[in-house]
């Protein structure tokens, strides 16, 4: 869908070289930016960063976060926020760890039905009882980590995964040279792009994000499609905790802190606008890569401590989301 | 909006009631409930403590209040606490009050570029917040090179530990924030700008208002007040402590200011509100832990209560 409107936009003007690259800036942008940082890293870190090793770790640290983006794109878009999906990870972590000892369908369903079930709350607060989503996702921020910490003893128990469950091996396997998050990553973000654009669903998420009334007065089903948007976000990131787990064989009440602002950073820098309504998940995908490349070119450098590490990714966050204004403005004009 | 003015005469007395005065009301029930139920609650050390203990949040979430009358909000808050308490060490060779004031003026400095952010480059404050969240820790740590220092100052341990006719100076501070807060926001025309800027920018631009003024000094205010949070967090604790000071303790300061009755949406400012929220949560956290009951517990509890609060007062604030 977007790929024709781009090339008949291209098409109808192909004037300059900027024109070409300030094509949809909205979207084209943070690719372009990603290129430039990957090749630049490449030619200034050489086999150290443009290794396969170093690769694998990124899209392995990537995949985590695309699962957790993914979803809360969809929230972002339907004009909500989600966050309380740093909790849920860490809920689902304990809760695979804990469901282990029932083998592996346990440790998968067990997390996934809390997690269903919390992002069902947020849903029908958010969505029935129409309570604003930053507030809600709020409280079940506080209770999903609260609950981590009750199922883990104070976070005195540290429940193991046994090496030899189905899990685990899973969780560990490498297909054509990439780990199995990255595949189940690839393959629900894969999923969600044929949802979001491909199904009512997710072109009533557009709507409702653009103008709730509007979507209202249409006849959509604004209340169940916030609800799942909910749902979905939570359900994701529960995948994202189990595959945690099975990765580092344990689940840790403490992980996943302020993994809600980095997944909302990611979103925002791919191009998606906070108001709702306008935006993309390829736009998502490269906002995720980006941060995690920017992450390990920072940690390449092995003269900056990992304080400056901070300082550097806080102020790109600002210049990329300063500069992305700017261009959608101009577009705009 | 249509279901919200016709539903609120036929709303029950006990609902309106609940709107006003359920964070009074909690706080009443909590008192009395830890009167009857915990041995040595109402002892003068015990509420010392407890007023003590909640001293930062309350002061950073005046600011919060301030700022999310605006419609905006301000992540920054914790790591604005973490860059002032990791100036204090550096500069207490020249004074303890010349550093108290260059920490200060550090949270300005962070409050204006977030200010000038939001007003002037118009970007979302809870992205511009959120990137100098990250760079103002990062920051903080690289000033003290991640390390907690130990203070040993006659002056700053009076300000965390001493008291005045009994009531602690951090306390009194607090009182005296409330104090300008409230009469900024009711009796000065700075609280009518704050308002008109957050319950309806557009119109606020029409009628003339400094509308990026009002919004750049609401974030400064906000930085100074987390700077002073952050000075008072050292002092009580006799060290500066970059990576923890003030960690999380934006969700906290929100959580106070909407439980305290003031809307995300803007336009509308609770002071005291704010204060009693924040007040309440810390009774939960107190009561739980007397209770001898785990910590998450207590913030089960919490999430419960923010639902319970801001649900209640759905009526008033526009969904």
């Amino acid at each position: 869908m977007t790929a024709v409107e781009d090339s008949a936009a291209t098409r109808a003007e192909p004037r300059t070289v900027a024109r070409l690259l300030w094509w949809r800036p909205d979207r084209a942008g943070t690719p372009i930016v990603l290129a430039l940082v990957l090749v630049a890293g490449s030619l200034i870190f050489g086999e150290s960063f443009a290794s396969g090793r170093n690769l694998g770790n990124i899209a392995l640290d990537s995949s985590y976060l695309l699962l957790i983006a993914t979803g809360m794109t969809f929230v972002i878009l339907s004009g909500g926020i989600d966050l309380s999906v740093g909790s849920l990870l860490a809920l689902s972590g304990v809760l695979t760890a804990y469901g282990s000892r029932w083998g592996t369908l346990a440790a998968v369903l067990l997390p996934l039905a809390v997690c269903g079930v919390i992002g069902l709350i947020n849903g029908l607060l958010i969505g029935r009882a129409r309570i604003a989503p930053f507030i809600v996702t709020l409280a079940t921020l506080l209770f999903a980590r609260g609950l981590a910490f009750a199922v883990a003893d104070e976070g005195n128990k540290v429940y193991i995964i046994p090496a030899d469950l189905t899990l685990t091996q899973l969780g560990q396997a490498r297909w054509l040279g990439l780990s199995a998050p990255v595949w189940c990553a690839l393959v629900a973000f894969a999923a969600g792009v044929v949802v979001l654009n491909r199904t009512r669903f997710g072109q009533a998420t557009f709507a409702i994000g653009d103008s709730q009334e509007a979507a209202e007065l249409m006849g959509l089903p604004v209340a169940r499609v916030r609800v799942l948007v909910y749902v979905l976000s939570a359900l994701l990131t529960g995948l994202a905790g189990v595959l945690v787990a099975a990765q580092t064989q344990s689940g840790l009440p403490t992980i996943g802190e302020g993994r809600e602002l980095e997944a909302i950073a990611a979103v925002v820098i791919g191009g998606t606008l906070l108001t709702g309504g306008a935006g993309s998940l390829s736009g998502t995908l490269a906002g995720v890569l980006l941060l995690k490349v920017i992450q390990n070119l920072i940690n390449q450098v092995g003269t900056l401590t990992t304080y400056y590490q901070q300082v550097v990714s806080g102020t790109f966050l600002v210049v990329v989301v300063l500069i992305q204004s700017r261009l959608t403005r101009r577009r705009m004009r | 909006m249509s279901d919200t003015v016709t539903a609120r005469p036929t709303r029950p007395d006990i609902l309106t009631f609940l709107q006003a005065g359920g964070v009074y009301l909690a706080i009443a029930l909590l008192l009395l409930f830890n009167l009857a139920c915990t041995p040595n609650f109402a002892t003068v050390a015990n509420l010392r403590l407890q007023l003590v203990q909640v001293v930062p949040v309350m002061i950073v979430a005046i600011g919060m209040a301030l700022v999310i009358a605006t419609e905006g909000i301000d992540l920054s808050v914790g790591s604005t606490m973490a860059i002032s308490a990791a100036l204090l060490p550096l500069y207490l060779g020249y004074g303890t009050w010349p550093a108290i004031a260059i920490a200060m003026l550090a949270g300005a400095a962070v409050g204006c570029v977030n200010g000038s952010l939001v007003a002037f480059a118009r970007m979302q404050p809870i992205i511009a917040t959120l990137g100098t969240l990250v760079a103002c820790r990062g920051l903080a740590l690289v000033l003290a090179d991640g390390r907690l220092t130990e203070i040993f100052d006659p002056i700053l341990g009076a300000l965390g530990s001493d008291s005045v006719l009994g009531i602690p100076i951090s306390v009194l501070l607090v009182l005296v924030v409330t104090g300008a807060a409230a009469i900024a926001v009711h009796r000065a025309a700075f609280g009518r700008q704050l308002l008109a800027v957050g319950g309806n920018r557009a119109a606020a631009t029409l009628a003339g208002l400094p509308v990026k003024r009002t919004l750049v000094i609401v974030y400064v205010i906000s930085g100074v007040l987390a700077a002073a949070a952050g000075v008072l967090t050292t002092a009580r604790q006799g060290a500066s402590d970059p990576s923890f000071v003030g960690l999380l303790i934006e969700l906290s300061a929100i959580t106070a200011v909407v439980v305290g009755g003031t809307p995300l949406s803007g336009g509308r400012v609770r002071i005291l509100g704010t204060l009693m929220g924040a007040l309440l949560m810390q009774l939960i956290t107190a009561t739980v832990i007397q209770q001898d009951l785990p910590d998450s517990t207590a913030r089960m509890l919490q999430a419960g209560i923010i639902v319970a609060a801001v649900y209640v007062q759905r009526g008033r604030t526009r969904a």
